[in-house]
Order: C-alpha cells, then sequence, then structure tokens
C-alpha cells in the first residue's frame, strides 16, 4: 500500500490543532509558529499532491478507500481530480499568509482570565478548517463530505463570534454584539442548508444504496440506477440549496457580509477564498455529477440566479461605506461569475470557473489582508475616516491597489485570465447571459477605484498622519501573493493543464460539449 | 351480554380449583433484574440497621457493585446467545429475554451507573455544619423552612434513601421493556413510576418547586397509568388474553378456542383501537411526546438536576424499549391502522418541543423541551417498522441517554448562592470562566444539534435513514426542519457561554468529586466515540433488533 497522501494532507494540519490547542496559556508565541510550521508542512504536502498527480491519468487519482461505517453503507474514500488539485493547493497556500497575517489578532487581553486562551483557540481553529476544507475537497464519499461540509462551520462560527478587529477587543459590547450576530446568522444559514442537503443525502442513500461518488456515476452512466425525473430534481434542489448557501448565491448571501465584515481580516479571507470555494466545489462535483439531467433542467434558473449576483453584488460594493462589507460584495459577484461558469456547461465555463476559485482566493487575501492591516492602524473600518494614505504608506497603498486591481481583473493578473475564459464559455451558449455578466467588470472597476481614491488618494486626514507603512511580517504576506497574482495571469498553464482534463470529465458526466464556434450556433 | 354468558361466567368460577401450578422461573435470564431488585431490598434493610454515619457509602458502594453486576449479566446473557439465537420468554411468558431487551437493559444499567454517580455528588455544595451534603433534602418529610427542617440540617442528615428507591426504579425499568404481557407492563410501569415521583420531591434546594414538581408528576403520571389500564382492560376484552403473542395472534385472525365469557367482544376491533390507543397514550406520556409532554418542562425544572438526569435519560429508553415491543410484536398486523395516527404524533412532537425550546429562558426546561423534540425523532425511528427501524432507535436511545446524562450532570456544576444557577442569562461569559466545562457543554448541545462527528449525529441520521427507507420521506423532511430549528436554541446557549462577556457576581463552577467527572467524561467519551466511528455500536444494535414473540 502507498503512503496516503491525501490522508496525510489533511491529518498534518488536524494534528497541528490539537498540538496548538494544547499548549500552556503562557507560551502562546510557540503556539504561533507551532501553527505556521504545520501549516507550512502541509503546504509541501500538498506540493507533493500535485506532483505526484498526473493530470493525464485516471479521473480520481491518490485514492484511498477503508471501511468506515458499514450499516450507512458509507465508506472513507479519498481521491482527487484536478479540480480538487488545485484547491488544495489554494487552501494550504493561503492558511500559512492567514496565519501570518493574523499573527497578533488573537493576543489575550489584560482583563481576560489566565487561563482563557484565544491565542492557542484562534490558531488551533484556523488549522482545524483547512484540515476539514482539505478533507472535503478529497472526500468522493457523499456522506464523508457531508460529514465535513457541516463539521467545518462549528469552528468557523467560533473564528468569527470570537475574534473581533483588535481595535473593537475589550468592552465594546456593541461590537461583540455585531460580531456574535453575525456568527450565529452565519452558523444558522448554513446549517439550515446543510439540513436541506441531509434530506437529499438520506434520499441518495434510499435511492442508489451507497453513497460511493464514483460507483453512483458508473451505475447511472450504465443505466443501472434509474431515478425518476423528479425524485433526480427534488435531490439535485437538496445539495444544490446547501452549496448556494454556502458559495453564496444570491438570495442566500446576506450572511457573508455580516460574517466578513464583523471577523477579523484573517478569518474573513478564510471565510471567503478558502470555505465558500467547498460549496463551488461541490457544485462541480456533486451537483453534476450526481445528478447530471437535474443540472441541465435547473440551469436556466441559476444562470439567472448567478447573473443578479454578478450585478446586485457589484452594485452594493459600489454603495459599502465599510472596507470589509464592499469585498464581501465584491466576492458575492465573484462568485456569481463562479456560478455562472460551471453552469454555462462549456469547457471554458468550468475551466474558468475552477481556476476563477483559486485566482479570486488569492486575490481577495491579499485585498482583505492589506485591507486588515489598513483597519488595524486606524481603528476603523468606515471608507470616510481614510484619506491619502499613499502619502505616508505607500507601500500599503501600492499592495492594496494591486490587490483591487486584481479583484477587477486587469488584464495581467491572474483574476484577468479566468473571467474571461468563464465569459467566453458563456458567450458560446448563453450571449445574453455573458453580456449581462460583462457588466459587472465595469462595476467592479467602479467600485475598488472609488475605494482606492477614497482611502488612499486625496489630503492626508489628521487620524492617518502618523500610520506607519507595512512591517516586515506584514509584507511577508502580501508581497508572495501579489507575486503569485502576476505569475499566474502572465502563465497560468500549470494549472490548466491540471484542470482541463477534470474539466472534460466533467463534462461527459452532464453529457455536454461545446457548442461549435461558428456563427450559427452563437445564435 | 345475554343471560347464558352472565351463567357460564358463574358457572366457570364455580369449577373447583386444580392445583396451582408452581411457577417455573428462569433464573439465569432474569439475573439482571433480580440483582436490582435485591440490591434494592439490601438497601432498604441498610436504612433500617447500618448507623447513619456509614449509610451513605454502603449505599453507594451497594448500588454500584448491583447495577455493575446486573450490567455484567447482562453481557454475559448476550455473549452466551440469548440475544439472538437463544432468545425466549421466560417466567411463565411475563418476561421476553431478547436482543432488543438485553440492549436496552445495557443501555439502562450504564446510564443509570453513570446517574448513580451524580446521585452521590457531595462536594458541590459547601459543608452544613461541617457535614458534606448531596442534592437531597436532608430529610424530605420535614416541612421546609421548618425548626424540624433546621435541626435536621444542622444534625447532618442526608436522605440516603433516594439509592434503594433509584435501584427499584431501575428494576422497573429494566422489567418495562422486556415486559411480555399487558400486566407485567403496567406492574413494570408503577414500579419505576413511584420511586421516581418520590425521587422528584427531595431536593435539597428549591423544596416547594420540588414538591410541585412532584404533585404534577404524581398526579399526571397517575392519569396516565389510569389510561394504560383502562387500555389494557378493554385489550383484554378483545383477545381473552394481556399475553402479546395472543393479543397478535388474535389480530392477525388466528384465534385459538374461544372464552365464552368473552365470545360477545372478542375479535371487535372497536375494543381493539381504543384499547390500543389509550395504552400507547400511557407509553406516549412516558416518552413525553406532544400532546402529553405537559409534565416535562415543570418536572425536569423542579426535581433534583440528578434526578432529572436520570429520568430523562433512562425512563425514556425504558418506555421507547416497550413502545417498540408493543407496535413490533403484538401490531405488525395493524400498522396501516396506528402508522397514521403516530406520524401525526411524531410531526408534532417534533415541532412543539423545538419551536417551544426557543423561548425558554432556563437551561433545564430548556433541556426539558429539547427532550421533547428528541422524542419525536425517536419516534420518527420507532414509526419506520422495519428491522432498520428497530437498531435505529436502539441505537439513538443509547446514544441519546449518555449525553443527556451527562449534560445534566454540568447543569449541577453551575452554582451560585441559591445553589444551582440554571437560568441562562447566568451562564454568560462561561466559557471565558472555565473553558473546558464550557467546551464539554458545548459537545454535548452539539450533540444534541445533531452535528457530525458526534453521537447526535450518528443517531439522528440513522433513524431519519430508517425511516426514509419505510416511507417515510415526510418525516425525514419535518425532522430535518425541526433540527434546523432546535440548532437555533442549542447555538444561543453556546453564543451566550463564549460570546458573552461574563457578569462580575455570575455564578461559579464548582470543582466536582472523582464521581460527576466520570459521569461527564463518561458521556464525552461515548458521544464521541458513537459519533466518529459507531460501526460496532450499530452492528450490536442490528444484531439486537430482533423480537421473540
Amino acid at each position: 500500500m502507498s503512503f496516503p497522501l491525501l490522508t496525510a494532507a489533511a491529518a498534518l494540519p488536524a494534528a497541528g490543532a490539537i498540538v496548538t490547542a494544547a499548549v500552556p496559556a503562557a507560551r502562546r508565541t510557540t503556539a504561533k509558529w507551532l501553527a505556521l510550521l504545520f501549516s507550512l508542512g502541509t503546504l509541501a504536502l500538498a506540493v507533493a499532491v500535485m506532483v505526484r498527480f498526473d493530470p493525464g491519468g485516471d479521473r480520481y487519482q491518490l485514492t484511498e478507500s477503508h471501511a468506515w461505517i458499514k450499516d450507512f453503507g458509507v465508506r472513507y474514500e479519498l481521491g482527487v481530480d484536478g479540480i480538487g488539485v488545485a484547491l488544495i493547493a489554494l487552501t494550504a497556500l493561503l492558511v500559512p499568509f492567514v496565519v501570518l497575517a493574523g499573527w497578533h489578532d488573537a493576543d489575550p487581553l489584560e482583563t481576560h482570565s489566565k487561563r482563557w486562551r484565544p491565542t492557542q483557540g484562534f490558531f488551533a481553529l484556523i488549522l482545524m478548517v483547512e484540515a476539514m476544507v482539505i478533507l472535503s475537497f478529497e472526500a468522493t464519499d457523499v456522506f464523508l463530505f457531508y460529514v465535513l461540509f457541516e463539521a467545518m462551520l462549528i469552528p468557523m462560527y467560533f473564528l468569527i463570534g470570537g475574534f473581533g478587529d483588535r481595535a473593537h477587543a475589550g468592552g465594546d459590547d456593541r461590537a461583540a454584539a455585531q460580531r456574535s450576530y453575525a456568527a450565529v446568522k452565519f452558523l444558522l444559514y448554513n446549517l439550515a442548508g446543510g439540513l436541506v442537503m441531509l434530506a437529499a443525502v438520506i434520499g441518495l442513500y434510499v435511492v442508489a444504496g451507497n453513497f460511493s461518488l464514483t460507483e453512483i456515476a458508473a451505475a447511472r452512466a450504465s443505466g443501472e440506477l434509474d431515478m425518476a425525473t423528479n425524485t433526480e430534481r427534488l435531490l439535485f434542489l437538496g445539495f444544490f440549496f446547501a452549496f448556494a448557501v454556502k458559495a453564496p448565491l444570491w438570495p442566500l448571501h446576506t450572511w457573508l457580509p455580516n460574517a466578513m465584515g464583523e471577523a477579523t481580516a484573517p478569518v474573513a479571507v478564510l471565510i471567503t477564498a478558502v470555505v465558500d470555494k467547498v460549496g463551488t466545489f461541490a457544485m462541480l462535483r456533486f451537483c453534476l455529477g450526481l445528478f447530471p439531467e437535474a443540472s441541465r433542467w435547473a440551469t436556466p434558473v441559476i444562470i439567472v440566479l448567478a447573473l443578479v449576483s454578478i450585478v446586485y453584488g457589484a452594485l452594493l460594493a459600489v454603495g459599502q461605506r465599510d472596507i470589509k462589507r464592499l469585498i464581501a460584495y465584491a466576492s458575492i459577484s465573484h462568485f456569481g461569475f463562479i456560478v455562472l461558469g460551471i453552469f454555462a456547461m462549456t469547457s471554458q465555463g468550468q475551466s474558468g470557473a475552477t481556476l476563477y476559485m483559486v485566482n479570486h482566493g488569492i486575490s481577495t487575501a491579499a485585498l482583505m489582508l492589506v485591507a486588515g492591516f489598513l483597519i488595524s492602524r486606524r481603528g476603523s473600518r468606515l471608507i470616510a475616516d481614510y484619506g491619502g494614505v499613499q502619502k505616508v504608506a505607500p507601500v500599503l497603498a501600492g499592495t492594496f491597489l494591486v490587490g483591487g486591481l486584481a479583484t477587477l481583473s486587469l488584464p495581467g493578473l491572474a483574476p484577468f485570465v479566468s473571467e474571461f475564459l468563464v465569459l467566453v464559455g458563456t458567450f458560446a451558449r448563453y450571449p445574453v447571459a455573458g453580456v449581462v455578466a460583462t457588466t459587472g467588470i465595469v462595476l467592479a472597476a467602479l467600485y475598488t477605484l472609488v475605494l482606492y481614491q477614497r482611502t488612499m488618494t486625496g489630503p492626508v486626514k489628521e487620524e492617518v498622519r502618523a500610520m506607519p507603512d507595512l512591517r516586515p511580517r506584514e509584507l511577508a504576506v502580501v508581497a508572495p501573493l501579489i507575486a503569485l497574482l502576476l505569475l499566474l495571469g502572465v502563465y497560468p498553464k500549470p494549472l490548466t493543464d491540471i484542470v482541463n482534463p477534470a474539466v472534460r470529465h466533467t463534462m461527459s458526466d452532464v453529457q455536454q460539449k461545446d457548442p461549435r464556434p461558428d456563427v450559427e450556433a452563437a445564435k | 351480554m345475554s343471560t347464558t354468558d352472565f351463567h357460564s361466567l358463574w358457572t366457570a368460577a364455580a369449577e373447583p380449583l386444580g392445583e396451582i401450578p408452581t411457577p417455573e422461573i428462569e433464573y439465569v435470564q432474569l439475573a439482571p433484574v433480580l440483582i436490582v431488585v435485591g440490591a434494592a431490598v439490601l438497601g432498604v434493610l441498610v436504612e433500617a440497621v447500618v448507623p447513619r454515619r456509614a449509610r451513605y457509602h454502603t449505599q453507594l458502594f451497594l448500588s454500584g457493585v448491583a447495577l455493575a453486576c446486573a450490567f455484567a449479566a447482562v453481557v454475559g446473557l448476550a455473549l452466551s446467545g440469548h440475544a439472538t439465537t437463544k432468545a425466549q420468554i421466560s417466567a411463565m411468558g411475563a418476561i421476553a429475554v431478547d436482543g432488543p431487551a438485553l440492549f436496552l437493559q445495557g443501555t439502562i444499567l450504564l446510564t443509570s451507573l453513570v446517574a448513580v454517580f451524580t446521585f452521590a455528588e457531595r462536594r458541590l455544595d459547601p459543608a452544613h455544619h461541617g457535614h458534606r451534603v448531596d442534592s437531597f433534602a436532608a430529610e424530605a418529610a420535614a416541612v421546609p423552612g421548618s425548626d424540624h427542617e433546621k435541626a435536621a440540617v444542622k444534625a447532618g442528615f442526608t436522605t440516603t434513601e433516594v439509592f434503594p428507591l433509584v435501584l427499584f426504579a431501575i428494576t422497573g425499568m429494566l422489567v418495562f421493556p422486556a415486559a411480555n404481557d399487558l400486566l407485567t407492563l403496567f406492574i413494570a410501569l408503577e414500579v419505576f413510576s413511584l420511586p421516581l415521583y418520590l425521587l422528584c420531591a427531595v431536593a435539597r434546594r428549591k423544596r416547594m418547586m420540588s414538591q410541585e414538581a412532584a404533585v404534577k408528576y404524581f398526579l399526571l403520571g397517575a392519569f396516565a397509568s389510569a389510561f394504560l389500564l383502562f387500555g389494557i382492560a378493554l385489550l383484554y376484552g378483545y383477545a381473552g388474553s394481556v399475553s402479546y403473542a395472543r393479543i397478535a395472534d388474535v389480530v392477525d385472525g388466528a384465534v385459538g378456542t374461544v372464552d365464552p365469557a368473552l365470545a360477545a367482544t372478542m375479535s371487535n376491533d372497536v375494543l381493539l383501537l381504543i384499547g390500543f390507543a389509550m395504552v400507547l397514550m400511557g407509553l406516549l406520556f412516558k416518552v413525553g411526546a406532544v400532546p402529553f409532554h405537559m409534565w416535562t418542562p415543570d418536572v425536569y425544572q423542579g426535581a433534583p438536576t440528578p434526578v432529572t438526569g436520570f429520568m430523562a435519560a433512562a425512563t425514556k429508553v425504558a418506555a421507547f424499549g416497550a413502545m417498540l415491543r408493543l407496535l413490533y410484536v403484538v401490531l405488525p398486523g395493524l400498522r396501516w391502522d396506528w402508522r397514521p395516527v403516530m406520524w401525526g404524533v411524531a410531526i408534532v412532537t417534533m415541532l412543539a418541543g423545538a419551536i417551544v425550546a426557543i423561548t425558554q429562558t432556563d437551561i433545564k426546561r430548556l433541556l426539558a423541551y429539547s427532550s421533547i423534540a428528541h422524542a419525536g425523532f425517536i419516534l420518527a425511528g420507532v414509526i419506520a417498522a422495519t428491522p432498520d427501524g428497530v437498531s435505529s432507535t436502539l441505537f439513538y436511545l443509547a446514544a441519546y441517554s449518555f449525553v443527556t446524562v451527562g449534560a445534566f450532570a454540568v447543569v449541577t456544576l453551575v452554582r451560585d448562592a441559591g445553589g444551582e444557577a440554571t437560568h441562562l442569562s447566568k451562564w454568560a461569559g462561561l466559557g471565558r470562566r472555565s473553558p473546558l466545562v464550557a467546551a464539554v457543554f458545548a459537545v454535548f448541545l452539539l450533540a444534541f444539534a445533531g452535528i457530525p462527528l458526534t453521537s447526535g449525529f450518528s443517531g439522528k441520521f440513522a433513524v431519519f435513514k430508517a425511516a426514509a427507507e419505510g416511507g417515510a420521506g415526510v418525516l425525514v423532511v419535518v425532522g430535518v426542519i425541526a433540527s434546523a430549528i432546535a440548532a437555533f436554541f442549542y447555538i444561543r446557549v453556546i453564543v451566550l457561554m463564549f460570546f458573552s462577556e461574563p457578569h462580575p457576581e455570575g455564578p461559579t463552577v464548582a470543582v466536582p468529586s472523582p464521581l460527576t467527572t466520570t459521569a461527564i467524561g463518561v458521556g464525552v467519551a461515548v458521544t464521541l466515540v458513537l459519533g466518529l466511528a459507531p460501526q460496532y455500536f450499530l452492528d450490536l444494535a442490528g444484531q439486537a433488533g430482533v423480537f421473540v414473540r
């Protein structure tokens, strides 16, 4: 038996969480370094997964399969396709930066009791989320995936509710109340979505008799497993609802601005760049893989929802006064693009959507983390409280600009490639949808540049006059992310090579071929 | 009734009685029950002869050993095949020794053992007059607030009678799911109910509330027992027998000799349906299903918390066990008659429990309503009417009972000057002060909410799966909705514990003795093991899923 690389990639951060949590209260710096080490170790394992993965090989590779709960027909089954590999790499890449960016976010206050160990808890929870997210990208058993999908809510919930911005921490009851409201809203939305999915998961078992993604897909393809049309549609809706809450898709998105606004910037990155990707990933893998016909049936409605998300998210982002909420609404707009790409049912669209997941993760992380550094300096999230920052902190302003330009998909930066692919893929099949989606780009330019202009340019505000520029630790967070954005913007081939074969499999799942690129089909 | 019928009644009675046969008792198969009831009797003697100062330790030792031995006997019986191949009816047809009975008895014995540990906890309150005190009144007979009571407290009296009482209750609970005729069922019900009424009344603090709870429980419980008994009488009229097998035969139409005295009423479906509905009412009362749940919040709140934990866990196991046997052994032929009603009860129970719980402000009442919602979930498994339905219900009961005992044990720890601080507002910021206790309670709450990787999820998944396979997809959907509603109030408590600032004069967390620590530790361990690797226990429940008839 070969080395269980996939299990190891999830087990290492889980072990890290336990070790970090066990560090005594007084040694919190040790806990931070341990968390960083474990996240870097996970990154190494993710790289190993990437190297061992053969893009031209079987659909699911590095597979592992063990008996787990026989009575439920559940196995511990792992395997990755190109999409999974890309997202595991994204997760493992971002978490070390999240750890580094949140280095001081959870230091205990004087008023806290000696036994309360927020620092250890903070980093242990981050690693726990990482472990569950990675394992959920690997699971090819529906039940196993469901368990992780739900279980990751609990550490996320404590991360959102338990740790606020330093500026507000300690005694500010209103901030604490808002934070706890945001955490509860996050949990209830996602839990409700997950419970609807639970009903569908049980329904799937009753219909199919087991939970193995590969077996069910094979049985469906060979005609052994015949689902009644209505059954399939109901099950599809049950799954899709949960993923649409997680992704989040309009009109199930309202938890995201609260959660991202109230959480600290690193946690907000964890939400939008890492955890939410599980939702869009699961649409590709489970909705399209298990219910191809229902997916085709639902496509028109979902495309409309995605378009609404794109435009509505962007419009609300233009109107935001709070930096973090602005980024949250921008993310909703971007998730609209991802869902659009997935359900355009073309290979460009789906490749683009997968790349979009990765690029959006990196660009949002860069923008959000710099925004977090900015906010921690001034103690306010309001755009109006800033002005002229580029004169006092040019490096901060510069990195903020690059992050913002990546968000608006400037050519040369990574998100451009994916957004372009999604739009091309959409035009091929749904020209009108493509046109509507393009307005999202225009609005993105508006909200990003207006944000930059109001905070960074103009006369220097009194309160920001003494603002220090990025510190070495902060630079170490931002610089690699920006480098990566540039690299993937100019040379996305390594990523597309891994993703494209997987997308071909997904396309064959839903029995779709790309429309021929001639004038007839475009009509 | 015609004259001849009357006549035959008289003549039958006038016949000379034959010799009363010596009953054959299979002592080995009944060992678990006999051990516990023997220990209970010994416990009464201990109260009479052992000096007061040695009683607590003697009683604790006696109860612990008896429960452990009884559990060993259950395991021994199961290992020697009495759960499967050698399952049989013993004690002249009164008691079934089969898989479900042994599984439930094992569950009851283990949870009771853990619960008895919480009964014996004496470190939570500060010592009174140099005597350590437990959760029970110094002298239950003393009027609250009277000089008599003060004298009893000063003398350091304790109500060690709770130990034999709880052993008697456990005896009844062991027999209840194994009862194979309706009279045994009724007697077992009374044997476990009466000690519970008493136990509810003997709280050390808030004695009036405790006594009020006991009176309410007693009155409503007596009412329910009366229903049950009336139902039994009607069923006797229908089948001419109280034995499960015989009633099942009559339901199936395989009628044997007709008792001439009952010729007019036998096989009359009206009697069957009404009688059966009444028996079910009695059982639904005990499990706390809507609309027979009214007693639950008051009694859970008023009773001493260790008793609440014991009652919430063990009673539910016993009563659901009896209900399973009744529905699967006596009435499989009537499935179409009872299923719609039970569907209704399950749906209302799930929703009402979950919705009303949202408005609660007292942790014990909250857990009471949560237990109502859980009764609804378990009913979904019971209704499945498949072998999977039985085994999933057994599994759920085992999982739920340990979480419950553990959760109530944590409630006993959070105290202020007035005893336990059960008002939710007092739990604010507990996570800041005692992270470990709050984390443990959070684990229990997540298990109640059915979050994956806890036993609550495995159990919920098992019963929902059984229900869906049994064709009750609607129940699954309602169950899922109720779970979502229920999640809200479990989460609310977690928010309160971890995200609220602690009150300066809030409650403190008492440092318990190893007894309560064991109870909580066992609860957490079972919760996590059944959540992560439930296969062994599912197998066990699966093997135990066949009733002997």
